[in-house]
């Protein structure tokens, strides 16, 4: 493979990242500019909501399960093991079922959305529907991006909802837990702060994962193995910005707490 | 869309206008100061080895992407200044046949041809009504409620080149319509593309590979009566609009009509013509 000089790999990356602003702005604006498509965004609400909830299911599940598992370890060497409920929800609804969910879906959803428009693109369709009048970006990346952010929101509650009877269940059938106490810990521990930091995550991550893969899509050159390469880098590039994002997210609201 | 007057005085007559217009994509031109006109009701056939930059007009002429240089007006506007909101509504106007006829393949016949027509939000009866005539014009009625996977390459150009005609457009733009096809279904094409510049009288851009389908629709008219094209004989007197235009490393090389073509000394072009070198 031919090298390319530095100057040229940087002038790429600062027009990527410009191209990459611009459909992101837009895909916002759109939502304020007819025509408006409600019923494909309804459409992509159902396959990216919907068809995303199993893995979210699990994911949740047995994180919920495995975090109950490893902090009971730690918990019981102090004989704190009555605090299981608050480590696992505080620990499920900051930090782990936003990121988690949010990863899963981007695994599923960006590459999904990266390789559905990258065919599109690598067989003239995005072309066909410009010449036909129609702006692909309000057709096809705003119902994307307003169907993820909405839906990755309800997909992490359900996150952080079954995550928390996952660590019930091993709290309670496997290191003998009260009830009770496991789901009183688990609430009072939370506070407004905790809910809204869990809450405002997964708006940012849906829509980092919709403007990634579409993108990354409306970016595919080269046929099918461009549409490959296209797929790949979405996932990628979607994860790596949600966990970069979530600990500026962090960051900024922890500060604004203390 | 008002017609801005402050245009040059030709744009009235002339459906597309090129003034030295130039694009290169990385680091590579590709059109170097091309200056071309299409009038109203004319059809062109642009020819050339592969890379001339032949569907690159196609696109520019759509303002599916903008020159490096130059101005291009498209039914009396610049498209060159004009943003991809005002383009929108001047692609109304001009419809394209893609050479893999690009149609959505998650939709029906039916929805790809009534694409434009959905967009606009026209009564349902109206689009079935609109969208039958445009497959009858094609012959593909009974494909209506068929997918794209399962056309044949004939048809889905086909279904293209209905797609294009729905909205009744001035200027048609066909990208190598007929490539990768078997000559009888390249004929019926071709007969097609004659059909609609004989009875609608639209003004056409051709990209072909196919000598022969330029010169078809140089010496062939539609006959409506018995639906089929015929040829021209010796005393018939029909002019039938066709020119061609010939690109070679980025520059026009040749733009006049069939007779010119025939007594052309240019080496390249006999060459490029499969004709005899002048002795």
């Amino acid at each position: 493979m031919a090298l390319s000089s530095p100057t040229l790999a940087i002038k790429r990356n600062i027009a990527a990242a410009q191209n990459y602003y611009f459909l992101a702005a837009r895909s916002v604006t759109n939502i304020f500019r007819r025509p408006r498509y409600i019923a494909d965004a309804i459409q992509q609400a159902d396959l990216i909501g919907v068809g995303s909830l199993p893995i979210v299911v699990l994911t949740g599940m047995f994180t919920g399960m495995v975090l109950a598992l490893q902090s009971a370890n730690t918990l019981q060497r102090f004989g704190s093991l009555a605090l299981i409920g608050q480590l696992v929800s505080l620990s499920m609804i900051r930090e782990l079922g936003p990121v988690l969910t949010s990863l899963m879906v981007a695994g599923r959803n960006a590459s999904g959305m990266a390789s559905e428009l990258g065919s599109m693109k690598v067989t003239e369709q995005i072309d066909a529907m410009r010449a036909l009048g129609t702006d692909p970006s309000k057709k096809l990346v705003t119902p994307r991006v307003v169907a993820t952010t909405f839906m990755l929101f309800f997909l992490t509650i359900i996150s952080d909802l079954v995550g928390l009877v996952g660590g019930y269940f091993v709290s309670y059938i496997l290191l003998g837990v009260d009830s009770f106490q496991y789901w009183n810990t688990a609430y009072q521990s939370l506070s407004f702060d905790d809910v809204f930091m869990g809450l405002i995550k997964p708006v940012f991550f849906g829509f980092i994962i919709s403007t990634v893969g579409c993108y990354y899509g409306l970016n595919t050159t080269g046929g099918t193995q461009g549409v490959g390469r296209s797929t790949t880098q979405a996932v990628v590039a979607a994860s790596i910005l949600i966990l970069v994002v979530n600990t500026f997210i962090t960051r900024i609201l922890l500060g604004s707490v203390s | 869309m008002p017609i801005p007057e402050n245009l040059p005085s030709d744009t009235v007559h002339k459906a597309i206008i090129f003034e030295d217009v130039a694009i290169s994509f990385e680091g590579l031109q590709v059109l170097n100061g091309i200056s071309l006109e299409l009038k109203r009701g004319e059809t062109k056939v642009l020819l050339g080895v592969a890379g001339s930059g032949k569907s690159t007009i196609l696109k520019l002429a759509l303002g599916l992407i903008k020159p490096d240089r130059g101005h291009i007006y498209v039914l009396g506007h610049d498209i060159t200044s004009m943003t991809e909101e005002q383009l929108f509504e001047l692609r109304n106007k001009v419809g394209i046949v893609f050479q893999e006829s690009a149609l959505f393949d998650s939709l029906t016949v039916r929805d790809n041809v009534a694409f434009r027509l959905m967009e606009e939000k026209l009564p349902e009866n109206e689009i079935d009504q609109r969208v039958r005539e445009a497959l009858r014009f094609v012959e593909l009625e009974h494909t209506v409620d068929m997918f794209p996977s399962e056309l044949s390459g004939g048809m889905r150009r086909r279904v293209g080149i209905a797609r294009a005609i729905i909205t009744q457009p001035e200027i048609l733009l066909y990208d190598s319509p007929t490539g990768g096809l078997d000559p009888i279904t390249s004929t019926t094409i071709v007969e097609l593309i004659m059909k609609q510049r004989d009875v609608n009288k639209t003004s056409a851009f051709l990209v072909s590979h196919r000598l022969q389908d330029g010169f078809m629709l140089a010496t062939h008219y539609y006959d409506p009566q018995t639906k089929h094209m015929k040829a021209i004989e010796g005393h018939v007197a029909r002019d039938l609009h066709t020119t061609f235009l010939i690109l070679k490393d980025g520059k026009i090389i040749f733009d006049a009509s069939v007779a010119e073509l025939a007594k052309v000394k240019d080496p390249y072009i006999r060459e490029f013509l499969y004709l005899e070198p002048v002795a």
